[in-house]
């Protein structure tokens, strides 16, 4: 039997497991930042760039695209040469890959710090770095089906199965969400508006969590775990149907998210169905990671890598538990929109996505350098400074999580709400706020422990940038090698190449039908829901840079407690003009659907400048900046028609005569502001933003009339 | 509401894809051996040099 020569590229490995380490550092950081800021609103040091609203998106896209997204390719680019006995395809693109990825890492820092976002969670980054994504997503998977094809290995082993749907998901569903028409370079709106808006996005927000942090993860588990175990996994079949089963049901779970509010009951059941459906093969996925440690459980005890994969999997079972209860509309009704859910996130990204990583790690290090690790001691120190960092991490938003939504939904016996004042119910909380912060940076520490540790580890040993192997070429199961396996060679790649031209063709097919064929149903069933004038406009548009909505909804659900406290409950026809959707997903503020015309104008000019003026007690952060900026209306003629194009009925020609229109307005503003006492000058962004705020939810509230 | 049509033809794109990616992977003869590629997996054949400790 001939064998080949071959190296594994470490390099590429190295470079990512840095990346990784630095990153989980940034991204956790800024994580215990924004939580202390949540009870100390001083913390935004009084500028836009360190408020809560900037950098609570460039934590989770720190965490899970900069953190997470390194891990994923540390542990890919190690395990999927060793699965298919191959060097990686290319290792031009390996770098491209890499380069490309911190990037986009450190663009998303700047845009999102700066302001520069679309608001959907998750995807807030701008158009042009979707389209880097996009780019460097796909020389990644071409990387990786690259080196499957060329393996020799005959059977793709099922780590690399969660690979390949992993790459196939995140690009279409990265690419369907992210169709959005450009206004200016950095300013984009998408496509769709309201609910359709929140569909495609939750479609997509759900879909990241099962295809960026969990296949990808699985599929490390499925090597890694073994691995270090030294003990094959289980059962083989058991991960195969686990695979198969998962990727078939997850995709249609994602209107769990929206549960209760504009979107019709079917699709919110049939999120709730699926979502039920997919505990099974989670599950099956975790006893299988488990039951592989049957018998080896003294290992457990002494082995720190095989400590932290334990949690790691016990933490993918209890939020894979969580999850599909959590889409039990009843329980929805309690949890949504409470930190409950952040609670549930958390326990899946600390747990399952932060410790497998560390696990991963500790193994891989000594193995890459060729010598022990460090400190078995700090490991260990680190495996339980992070468990309990966990634990008062998720615990206290459990618990803050249903303490308020009763306190939200709690009747006196007249009848009347028993807390009529939101911020009663936040200050309740307040306490579980503190401890949540103080187990964040348990596990801040654990991770600069870790650091520590995985640099010294390095220091003292010796890297190999290309690591020797040989193989026996692939090739049909017969003594005599020839090069009739060629022919194997070329069947398999028609077949992949072919479908993933097909994925090509159809997401360009898609870019372009998907448009037109929405902006036709854009119709509003309303007749008194009216497209914004050009000063709301421009004001939603501060509403969406300062990132409002990452603590206030707009969706007052059909409960009795929301319609008494907010007002009418939300219907679909009035976000038929919401490019993009402001719905929201966390009320640590109050909804503000209906806050039109409820406050004065002064009451929000003082209100922004300093909560605490007009609600002592408030811990939403100020905002003085925006009573000083000027409200940037450079490209308030390419808003207008791109929101024309997108189906919104600004008449023809509008773009000429809208800076004329935002001007009269932000003047009566500016002269009623002055009635009451306050002298501002009418170009400032806190115009439009009152503007935008005073509109809200109004346009059917003119039906009813009357009350002020 | 629309959308959901898309989504749908969207996510049913993608299970189509995978439901073909199956079929390719049963008929190849990828799953006529499930317990062999579990073990596999577990023998590094990495050229031997000096460091001979555990797998």
């Amino acid at each position: 039997m001939n064998v080949e020569k071959f190296n594994y590229d470490n390099q590429i490995v190295k470079l990512f497991l840095i990346a990784t380490v630095v990153w989980g550092i940034v991204a956790l950081t800024v994580g215990v930042w924004i939580a202390i800021a949540l009870y100390y609103p001083e913390l935004n040091l009084g500028i836009s760039y360190t408020t809560f609203g900037r950098l609570r998106p460039l934590h989770t896209n720190a965490a899970i695209f900069a953190f997470v997204g390194n891990a994923i390719f540390t542990g890919v680019y190690y395990s999927l040469q060793r699965i298919s006995k191959a060097r990686m395809f290319n290792d031009v693109l390996s770098k491209i890959n890499f380069w490309g990825w911190q990037t986009i890492i450190v663009l998303a820092a700047v845009t999102l710090v700066s302001g520069i976002t679309t608001s959907k969670e998750y995807a807030e980054l701008e158009w042009p770095i979707d389209i880097l994504i996009a780019i460097v997503w796909v020389v990644f998977g071409i990387n990786m089906i690259g080196t499957i094809i060329k393996r020799r290995e005959k059977h793709i082993y099922v780590a690399a199965w969660f690979y390949i749907a992993t790459f196939v998901t995140v690009a279409v569903l990265h690419i369907g969400n992210s169709i959005e028409i450009p206004v200016s370079f950095l300013k984009s709106y998408p496509v769709y508006a309201g609910i359709q808006d929140a569909l495609v996005q939750w479609w997509y927000g759900h879909n990241a969590v099962a295809f960026f942090l969990t296949t990808p993860f699985l599929g490390l588990m499925y090597y890694f775990l073994p691995k270090a175990a030294n003990r094959p996994i289980f059962s083989y079949k058991l991960s195969i149907l686990h695979f198969w089963t998962l990727i078939f049901i997850y995709i249609w779970a994602g209107p769990h998210h929206l549960l209760y509010s504009a979107v019709p009951n079917w699709a919110q059941s049939l999120g709730t169905v699926f979502s039920i459906m997919l505990w099974m093969p989670s599950w099956g996925g975790m006893l299988n990671g488990l039951l592989t440690l049957r018998g080896a459980w003294d290992r457990v005890r002494d082995n720190p890598v095989l400590k932290f994969f334990v949690i790691g999997v016990t933490t993918y079972g209890m939020s894979t538990f969580e999850g599909p209860m959590l889409s039990l509309k009843s329980v929805n009704a309690l949890a949504h929109f409470t930190d409950w859910i952040p609670a549930h996130v958390h326990v899946g990204t600390l747990g399952w996505n932060g410790f497998m990583t560390f696990g991963m790690l500790y193994w891989l290090v000594p193995r890459m350098w060729k010598t022990e690790l460090y400190s078995k001691k700090l490991a260990n120190f680190h495996f339980w400074i992070g468990t309990l960092g966990m634990v008062v991490w998720v615990i206290p938003m459990w618990w803050a999580g249903i303490t308020q939504a009763l306190m939200w939904k709690e009747f006196t016996d007249l009848g009347l709400l028993k807390y009529p004042n939101f911020l009663e119910t936040v200050l309740q909380i307040v306490p579980m706020y503190i401890m949540r912060s103080f187990g964040g940076l348990l596990y801040l520490t654990g991770i600069i422990i870790a650091s520590y540790n995985i640099f010294k580890t390095i220091g003292k040993g010796s890297f190999e940038a290309n690591e020797a192997a040989e193989s026996a070429p692939r090739g049909p199961i017969t003594d005599k090698p020839k090069f009739g396996m060629f022919h194997r060679y070329l069947e398999s790649k028609a077949v992949l190449f072919t479908a993933l031209s097909f994925v090509a063709i159809a997401i360009g097919g898609l870019v372009e039908i998907v448009p037109t064929y929405l902006i036709k149903s854009n119709i509003p069933t309303i007749a008194s829901v009216k497209p914004y004038t050009p000063l709301e406009l421009e004001g939603r548009d501060i509403y969406i840079k300062e990132a409002c909505n990452s603590c206030h909804s707009q969706m007052v659900r059909p409960f009795r407690s929301e319609v008494e406290r907010y007002g009418e409950y939300s219907k679909a026809g009035e976000f038929v003009y919401d490019h993009p959707h402001l719905w929201g997903s966390k009320r640590t503020g109050p909804d503000l659907h209906r806050v039109g015309r409820k406050y004065s104008n002064m009451w929000h000019y003082l209100h922004m400048e300093n909560p605490r003026s007009m609600s002592p007690g408030s811990l939403m952060p100020t905002y003085p900046w925006l009573l000083e900026n000027q409200l940037d209306v450079s490209s308030l003629k390419a808003k207008i028609s791109v929101m024309r194009t997108l189906g919104v009925p600004y008449e023809e020609g509008y773009e000429d005569v809208a800076l004329a229109d935002l001007t009269a307005q932000a003047e009566q503003i500016t002269a009623d502001l002055l009635d009451s006492g306050i002298i501002a000058e009418s170009d400032k962004e806190i115009i439009a933003l009152i503007a935008y705020l005073q509109r809200l939810g109004t346009d059917i509230k003119a039906e009813v009339k009357g009350t002020k | 509401m629309s959308v959901i049509f898309v989504l749908i033809g969207f996510s049913s794109f993608v299970a189509i894809m995978f439901l073909a990616a199956y079929i390719w992977s049963v008929k190849s003869g990828q799953y006529d051996d499930n317990y062999t590629p579990s073990v596999r997996i577990l023998f590094d054949n990495e050229i031997k040099k000096k460091d001979p400790k555990n797998k």
